[in-house]
């Protein structure tokens, strides 16, 4: 459960919204169910008391409407978890925004809930989830007696792995502010590499050929935020959907996950909003561990300025061909 | 029978001032490389965008090789540092997905190293027929 009320959080935005002249808040606002919550740009206080909403489904990382709704609105303010900071701070490294008109509210955070997870515990069905300090009240359309789930239970993949909690930009901060912890996010990766290369072959097809490129993973990425996308090129020859049996979908993740690598801040969004569940975050994830490993360590977003990997380079850097040397890999 | 013996694709991108240079080197010496491999001259070797080498296994490439100049020796000054990350990352990428590792390769050879040359493609080509035809990155419809 999420320690900052939505209470306190809409009487700093209406505070903003009245101070600023043609200002907007970023935000999350109610969908059709409690779980589906999505972003949303408020400019008035009447769709703040409506409609803003701070829960455990707010996982969606807004720095990326910076981009377009600085260009609009002369002021804007932005609500920023931990992770979201990450990409903020990328995002401005590539001047992306101009910083003087946005203000940043850094929020804790305690953990996002999968609302996978949550239907695969609770059901169909869901009619209406209430936030108890001990779970998820989940109420069902049948009338069975409601679940209570442990918010641990339900966690997000990537919350579950969560490589900080502190917030590495804000112009104002709300509660205690965390630290960075060190995580296990490598984990799968290595399972991964640990395979033989049949193993990993089929393991990637299998998933991969559930692509329907639909392109979720690319426009919510606030990496990919590139104007003219290379896959939008009709004449590119990869706009189109192809048949699984073809290597369209493994270039399109691959060139993606390249066009990402040194700037992807490991936000894990491509993973939460592909609908055909698809783990996209091990391929950025291992452009990661490959940097840090190659490179020195390096996080992307953590310190504004710096100079990502793929755009740098020492003398002694190591050799394509003695990357497979180094161990068992 | 001869005629049905397996000769793998094999797609070069030479760099205009070294590689390319070393190629024809080892043309005016007489050296002897296979006719397999079909070289593609770029201005540099950190010309070569990622899109490029997958593309070219998607139209049928059975190995891809990049050269460039030495690291240190590039004609725009540091443009092989570049390749060398990229292609040190895509390549590991490329693993990772289960791709064979031996199907790609990056080699320095400057414009003095005719014999390099040929011989890093004799070398590339018997390895890449070794593993046969490229069956995991092939696109059907570009198959003929």
């Amino acid at each position: 459960m999420q320690q900052i009320t939505r209470d306190l959080l809409i009487e700093k935005a209406s505070a903003f919204l009245e101070k600023e002249n043609n200002s907007c808040v970023i935000g999350w606002r109610k969908g059709e169910f409690d779980y589906d919550i999505t972003p949303y740009v408020f400019d008035n206080k009447e769709d703040l008391e409506k409609y803003f909403v701070w829960n455990d489904f707010c996982g969606a990382n807004v720095s990326k409407y910076l981009i377009n709704k600085t260009q609009k609105y002369d002021k804007t303010l932005v609500f920023l978890k931990p992770c979201d900071t990450y990409s903020f701070n990328q995002l401005l490294t590539e001047h992306r925004f101009s910083r003087d008109k946005v203000y940043a509210i850094g929020i804790p955070c305690e953990g996002m809930a999968n609302v996978n997870k949550v239907k695969a515990i609770a059901g169909e069905g869901i009619e209406k989830i209430e936030f108890l300090p001990e779970g998820l009240k989940v109420t069902n359309l049948y009338g069975d007696e409601p679940a209570v789930i442990a918010y641990t239970d339900v966690l997000a993949e990537r919350c579950l792995n969560c490589k900080s909690k502190a917030h590495v930009a804000y112009d104002e901060l709300i509660g205690e502010d965390g630290s960075v912890i060190s995580s296990n996010r490598f984990d799968e990766v290595e399972r991964l590499e640990k395979m033989t290369p049949d193993e990993r072959f089929a393991f990637w097809q299998k998933e991969l050929s559930k692509c329907i490129r639909c392109n979720a993973c690319r426009d919510v990425c606030p990496a990919c935020s590139c104007e003219k996308c290379v896959f939008d090129n009709p004449a590119s020859g990869v706009e189109n959907k192809a048949p699984a049996s073809s290597m369209e979908e493994k270039m399109f993740h691959i060139i993606r996950a390249f066009h990402v690598a040194g700037r992807c801040t490991d936000c894990g969004e491509c993973s939460r909003v592909c609908p055909q569940g698809i783990p996209l975050h091990l391929l950025n994830r291992k452009f990661i561990k490959d940097i840090n490993e190659f490179y020195g360590e390096y996080q992307a977003g953590a310190v504004e300025g710096s100079r990502a990997p793929l755009v740098d380079y020492t003398e002694g850097d190591i050799e394509p061909y003695e990357i497979f040397d180094r161990g068992d890999k | 029978m001869q005629m049905n013996e397996y000769k793998p694709l094999i797609v070069a991108f030479c760099c205009n001032w070294c590689s390319y240079a070393g190629a024809d080197l080892a043309g005016n010496n007489r050296l002897n490389y296979p006719a397999d491999v079909k070289i593609i001259r770029v201005p540099c070797s950190c010309r070569v965008n990622p899109m490029f080498i997958l593309r070219a296994f998607q139209r049928g490439a059975d190995g891809v090789i990049l050269c460039g100049c030495h690291p240190g020796d590039c004609h725009y000054t540091s443009g092989n540092y570049y390749t060398r990350r990229r292609m040190a990352l895509l390549f590991s990428m490329l693993d990772y997905l289960g791709i064979e590792r031996e199907r790609t390769r990056v080699e320095w050879v400057s414009a003095a190293e005719g014999a390099k040359f040929a011989a890093t493609m004799n070398e590339f080509v018997e390895k890449v027929a070794s593993l046969g035809k490229n069956k995991r990155l092939e696109d059907l419809r570009c198959s003929k």
